[in-house]
């Protein structure tokens, strides 16, 4: 009892003493939940992003087959198809026709992709829900809705008006929001793609385990190919996302660099009024431990707050506000973008590392500078 | 109950700025009395007080405490010691600033880890008994030169210390202020405490409550002896 | 009751863990919502024999990156400075970086 009666003793002079210097200390509250709010903010993110990925790729094709011709994808002939079904464990290859259509009336990149569903139903597309609202005609203030024609450009320049048969529903913008279905016919219009060729095959194998021998059979056949596994794409967004890459690390490196500083100002001493403080606490019979005991809690005070607000703060950002403060970040020059809201999937251990990351070393750094003033000798404050 | 034995302090030792502020004394404070220590600025009292205190060591010679020997005490024995024993009025106040009297009272008694209920309660009496219960809530650096002076003494008596040490207590009151002063300590000697005072202002050490003036000068003892 | 600066903090203490709990079963109540809508995405990545999430519509390797074919860093000009906002926020997929030997 005499125990927590004096953590909690000490704990109210604690805050007493913080609360005098109430404006600084605010701030320094302020930026540090800003700095971990970025933070967490990063790590929710991305591994929503991470985890959805694994989830819905799952199902991605076992292996895509593409052709390379002076070091870029190739359309690629349809008698591959043939020699690839005879490798033994293949159990089926399916051509795949899709590319990327520029609209100029709205000015925006769609995926097109040809559809076996459309096969028998030329003149008829089905669209993304980003497609929808984007390419409505007259500024694209009004959606496009079902039954509505849109004019496709094909290439020799004639127009091609085809019918939106339906939208892809809503719930499926992180996949599809840019997508254009269309008949293998009006795609091979559009692009003037022969009759003989396809951007890409996609393989069934019979057994999992005997996709790396298929993958070795099919290069060496066909060397100018590269078949890509399932697994490498789950493994892409896993690394795409990897906080060790690209602006991730800058965003990191920038919290890391401002947490330095608040530790470093921390550090680098006390001033000389706290000082004073802790000499005459020594003086009136405080014992060393008991002064490191209130800085611990000044630190954790401090630091607490700025964890439990910038985390929160961060998820709300993350899954509430579809990422708002990022959005400019993430859609760059991308004229579509998906209004997805993430599914928040968290990590325990996550949060946890963010905890030891940022709430102990502020604490450290907070009792570490004391500790000498700590042990000074107490006379000193007679002469004060 | 205090008993010093060749005490010695050196300053600086080994380096050009050495200074040797105590040169041997020799000295017994008995319990349950009032001693004036009083010599001119730069004599030594002030570091005297703080060796009697537990708050420096001397740079040879022994203390000793109720029989017990604390000059190779350490550190940690030495902070419960002054605790428990002393209760310190500095020359300046040495208040905490920014906080409330009553906080500043409380302070010395936090890492006892005694209830807060009534660790409150006492620092309100002794706020009480020194006339400044309606104070309790100001922050200290409204208080006036005297009222701080009262607020740093219910600081030292918060402990419930047999000894009290105090430097130059009158230092910044004016005389009205310096008669209360003595008025407390007189309650102080009624209620069996010892009393430590370094002072030059003669209203104090001429005041009846002293028993007893030790003279110093240039760091020695030239004279002490009860007063008549 | 709560007059004193502790018990206020100690308060705040546990307003904050509740916050982070509140967090987690946010998140475990929003997967079991979203549970359906995931079932439903990844059915159409299998019908519509999709490869990548639809994130960054810019550049061909940023809307494909798993496509990207093994030229892609050197798709401009092979000392070209990456332009693209979400070039510069993506890693490079692993595949590029190890080669295809295999
Ligand atoms: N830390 C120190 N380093 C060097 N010299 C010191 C130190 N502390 C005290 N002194 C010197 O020791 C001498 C005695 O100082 P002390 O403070 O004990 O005097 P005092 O009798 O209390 O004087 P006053 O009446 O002015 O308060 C002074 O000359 C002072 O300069
Ligand atoms: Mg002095």
């Amino acid at each position: 009892m005499g125990y927590i009666n004096k953590q909690r003793n000490i704990l109210d002079f604690t805050l007493s003493s913080l609360g005098r210097r109430k404006g600084k200390n605010l701030a320094l509250v302020a930026v540090y939940t800003f700095v971990i709010f970025l933070l967490a903010s990063v790590l929710f993110f991305t591994h929503s992003i991470k985890k959805e990925a694994s989830l819905i790729l799952q199902d991605a094709p076992e292996m895509t087959v593409q052709r390379l011709v002076a070091g870029r994808q190739d359309l690629i002939p349809k008698r591959y198809i043939d020699s690839i079904r005879k490798i033994r464990g293949v159990q089926s290859v399916a051509p795949r026709l899709w590319g990327y259509y520029y609209d100029a009336l709205s000015g925006t990149n769609f995926t097109l992709m040809a559809n076996k569903d459309l096969k028998d139903r030329v003149g008829e597309i089905i669209i993304g829900s980003g497609v929808s609202w984007r390419s409505g005609t007259g500024k694209g203030k009004k959606a496009i809705r079902k039954n509505d024609i849109i004019p496709f450009k094909t290439y020799d320049g004639s127009a091609l008006p085809l019918k939106v048969k339906g939208i892809l529903s809503f719930s499926s913008e992180l996949v599809t929001t840019d997508l254009i279905l269309v008949s293998e016919t009006d795609f091979r219009k559009i692009f003037a793609i022969p009759h003989d060729h396809a951007t890409d095959l996609v393989l069934q194998v019979r057994n999992s385990k005997e996709l790396a021998t298929i993958a070795a059979k099919i290069t060496q056949r066909h060397p100018d190919t590269r078949p890509i596994l399932r697994e490498e794409i789950l493994r892409t967004y896993d690394a795409v996302f990897d906080w060790r890459g690209g602006m991730i690390i800058v965003v990191l490196s920038g919290a890391v660099f401002a947490f330095i500083i608040l530790a470093w100002d921390k550090a680098t001493g006390l001033s000389g009024e706290e000082k004073r403080e802790i000499g005459i606490l020594k003086a009136i019979g405080w014992e060393t431990s008991d002064i490191l005991l209130m800085k611990f809690w000044e630190g954790a005070a401090v630091s607490l707050s700025a964890f439990f607000m910038g985390t929160f703060l961060a998820y709300l950002h993350i899954f509430l506000s579809s990422s708002i403060l990022f959005e400019p970040v993430l859609k760059g020059w991308s004229v579509i973008y998906p209004h997805f809201r993430l599914t928040p999937y968290i990590d325990a251990y996550q949060i946890a590392t963010l905890f030891f990351l940022t709430v102990i070393p502020y604490t450290v750094a907070t009792i570490v500078p004391s500790w000498r003033s700590a042990t000074v000798d107490p006379d000193s404050v007679m002469r004060m | 109950m205090i008993h010093l034995q060749d005490i010695r302090k050196v300053f600086n030792a080994g380096k050009p700025n050495e200074f040797v502020a105590i040169k041997g004394v020799n000295l017994t404070i008995d319990s349950h009395g009032a001693t004036a220590l009083k010599g001119p600025s730069g004599s030594g009292k002030t570091t005297l007080l703080s060796m009697l205190g537990c708050m420096a060591r001397p740079t040879s010679g022994r203390i000793t405490l109720k029989d017990r020997e604390i000059t190779s005490l350490p550190e940690r024995f030495l902070t419960e010691i002054r605790r428990e024993t002393f209760g310190f009025m500095f020359q300046q106040f040495n208040l905490i600033k920014g906080i409330t009297a009553l906080e500043n009272v409380m302070i010395p008694a936090y890492p006892k880890g005694e209830k807060h209920v009534s660790l409150k309660k006492r620092a309100m009496d002794l706020l009480g008994l020194l006339n400044l219960a309606d104070k309790a809530l100001s922050k200290v650096e409204w208080l006036s030169g005297g009222e701080a002076q009262r607020v740093a003494i219910a600081r030292a008596l918060i402990n419930n210390p047999p000894i009290i040490i105090a430097d130059e207590p009158t230092a910044h009151l004016d005389t009205r202020l310096s008669m209360e002063l003595i008025q407390i300590m007189r309650r102080f000697k009624k209620d069996g405490k010892t009393l430590l005072i370094a002072s030059h202002d003669p209203i104090v050490y001429q005041s009846d409550v002293i028993d007893r003036i030790v003279d110093m000068r240039d760091g020695k003892v030239v004279s002490s002896g009860d007063v008549p | 009751m709560f007059e004193r600066k502790s018990d206020i903090f100690f308060i705040y203490l546990t307003v904050g863990v509740s916050l982070i709990c509140l967090i987690f079963l946010d998140a475990a109540v929003s997967q079991r919502l979203d549970r359906e809508a995931v079932r439903e995405r990844r059915e159409i990545v299998r019908v519509l024999t999709l490869t990548d999430l639809c994130l960054f519509t810019e550049a061909r390797y940023t809307r494909h990156p798993t496509m990207a074919d093994l030229n892609t860093p050197f798709q401009d000009h092979p000392v070209s400075l990456e332009h693209f906002p979400s070039g510069a926020i993506m890693a490079v997929p692993p595949h590029l970086k190890t080669q295809m030997q295999r």
